[in-house]
């Protein structure tokens, strides 16, 4: 029994650093607020099953649909919002201001395209087999979530660690104008971030779409919240922080469901915002920015 | 007069409604004009209109003192988070404010036995007209513009465009924070119980983020310039909806657009551009190029 929460515990998780992980991007390089990633998550949930409703295609084809929409959606977002307040200083209230904007907008598009119900995938392309792993059941969906979201992150950690584009990309968070006298295109990088950042977005939706069988357009909404959540429980622009956050809450969730009830399952992860907030607004593993006038 | 009669009756529960936003757009300027992006306004509103349903529903308590406790719950509610929250600064307020907001929402949804959970509070006596709005409104938008061009009206602007100078000059930032925080959540309180007075019906979900986000677009498309762009913020996001209404779902969408155009083209308001536009008549009148 604790080790199927364990497992629950480790798939939910998995997918929140995910979903974090395309949030704390965007905050760290882009410098945006990005309140849109929940509305980018639901769109990437839609494309996959619309992937699979009207293509017939298998899943992993699917989540390549989901993977191409949302870039693009990365991409609206950075070329028509984030980018001209860049051009402009706008102050950092600006872009998030806008991005609740877009956020309401895509809600709304989707809420009146497919309409306000929960849709479902079609029974027989879910894997549901279960195979027993040391003594514990796990549906072949649960460990390919789990699977894929720890392939994504220590894909996401290599490449910031090690490839070209991740130094670039830690350089462009550490100094946008220090990095642009080193030759770096820190315009193009900004762009490809947001791309990046949404992506991940979508991912986390396709995998949550399959987790809980459900797309319905106010989805990504609890999502940004929990998202939020959990980067402000990491350090705001954290990588490592936000995948530790991620499980953290996944932990917090699962067995606050399984050991006190599943009507305060929501509130978990708001107080425990709120409470970070209030008694250490860097985070657990941030250092305090101090305003250097 | 006739068809003033039939007019109201039409369209009176739209007009209230202009009334109650015009107060929900105002608790948001007095918060932006001094900086502060806060987001807690819609669990401000429900909880003053909980209060006052509650009290009229089940204590039978008269009109004017449900209201008045509606506010001031509202308004004690803000300053017992408000010490805390308005250390935050920035993006980081927002985001406590939101959950705030949100743990409002969840906890009224879970206090089945107070305040009927998900199915909400029904029934609720239609005390509130439009002398009462009207009031109210009027009162809130008198005190606003008095207090606008006073020395609380330059303090705050000057806590907005600048923290540390303002603090320098003297001005305790803290306090002044801490009274446009709490009186915002006060005509939050006053607005939710008003509206609950009109509508019959209130239900946790009318006081989530959607309705956060609403309060949002009124402020900023009317801009931190005057109480009055608030007013015009309220009533056009109020009365938009109502031109379109063959958009069905679609009609968030028309707020979400505002927020990006206002923010990309206009990030001061549209009475920011009310009075630009005034003041460039003004100087082709008198013949000065300007």
């Amino acid at each position: 029994m604790l080790a199927q929460q364990f497992l629950n515990a480790v798939s939910l998780g998995g997918v929140y650093a995910l979903f974090a992980l395309g949030f704390t991007l965007v905050f760290g390089v882009v410098n945006v607020i990005n309140l849109a990633h929940g509305a980018v998550f639901m769109i990437g949930a839609y494309a996959a099953l619309e992937a699979v409703l009207l293509l017939r295609v298998p899943l992993l084809a699917a989540m390549a649909a989901a993977v191409g929409v949302t870039a693009c959606a990365g991409w609206l977002l950075d070329r028509f919002i984030f980018a001209p307040l860049r051009a402009r200083r706008a102050p950092h209230l600006a872009p998030m201001i806008a991005t609740i904007g877009a956020a309401t907008c895509l809600t709304s598009l989707a809420e009146g395209y497919f309409g306000a119900e929960n849709l479902r995938f079609p029974a027989q392309t879910l894997p549901v087999e279960t195979v027993s792993l040391a003594g514990v059941s796990i549906t072949e969906l649960e460990l390919g979530i789990i699977l894929l979201a720890l392939a994504l992150m220590a894909l996401l950690l290599w490449g910031l660690k090690q490839s070209r584009l991740g130094r670039a990309l830690r350089a462009v968070a550490e100094s946008p104008r220090a990095a642009a006298l080193l030759g770096v295109d820190v315009e193009g990088l900004f762009r490809a971030t947001s791309v990046l950042g949404a992506v991940l977005g979508g991912l986390a939706g396709v995998l949550i779409a399959l987790y809980s069988n459900s797309v319905f357009p106010h989805m990504g909404q609890p999502m940004l919240h929990k998202g939020i959540a959990v980067v402000i429980l990491g350090g705001m622009g954290d990588v490592r922080g936000a995948l530790l956050g991620g499980f953290f809450l996944g932990f917090a969730e699962v067995f606050s469901v399984a050991y006190i009830g599943s009507t305060m399952r929501d509130a978990v992860a708001f107080g425990l915002l709120f409470a970070i907030l209030l008694l250490r607004p860097q985070g657990l593993f941030g250092r305090a920015a101090q305003r250097r006038a | 007069m006739e068809w003033l009669e039939t007019f109201w009756a039409t369209y009176s529960t739209l007009a209230l409604s202009v009334g109650t936003n015009i107060l929900l757009a105002l608790s948001i300027y007095l918060t932006l004009a001094c900086g502060l992006l806060t987001v807690a306004n819609a669990a401000f509103m429900g909880i003053g209109a909980y209060t006052a349903a509650l009290l009229t529903l089940n204590a039978g308590a008269p009109f004017g003192a449900a209201v008045l406790a509606g506010a001031l719950l509202a308004a004690a509610a803000a300053l017992a988070i408000g010490r805390p929250t308005l250390r935050l600064s920035g993006v980081y307020l927002a985001m406590a404010t939101l959950a705030f907001g949100e743990v409002v929402r969840i906890l009224i949804l879970n206090a089945e036995d107070l305040t009927g959970g998900a199915l909400g509070l029904n029934g609720i006596p239609q005390l509130a007209g439009a002398v009462h709005v009207l009031v109210a409104v009027a009162a809130a938008l008198a005190i606003l513009l008095r207090l606008a061009h006073s020395r609380f009206g330059r303090a705050i602007a000057a806590i907005r465009q600048d923290e540390i100078a303002a603090e320098l000059l003297g001005l305790d930032v803290g306090a002044y924070k801490l009274f446009c925080f709490v009186a915002g959540a006060a005509l939050a309180g006053l607005a939710g119980a008003l509206n609950a007075h009109f509508t019959f019906f209130i239900g946790p979900s009318e006081f989530g983020f959607e309705r956060a986000v609403e309060i949002l677009a009124m402020g900023v498309l009317g801009g931190v310039a005057s109480p009055w762009g608030a007013a015009l913020g309220a009533a056009l996001i109020t009365l938009l909806p109502e031109m379109l209404r063959g958009l069905g779902h679609y009609r968030p969408l028309i707020n979400g657009l505002i927020l990006i155009l206002i923010i990309l083209y206009s990030p001061n308001g549209l009475w920011d551009l009310v009075r630009a536009a005034a003041r460039r008549a003004r100087a082709a009148r008198a013949g000065t190029p300007c």
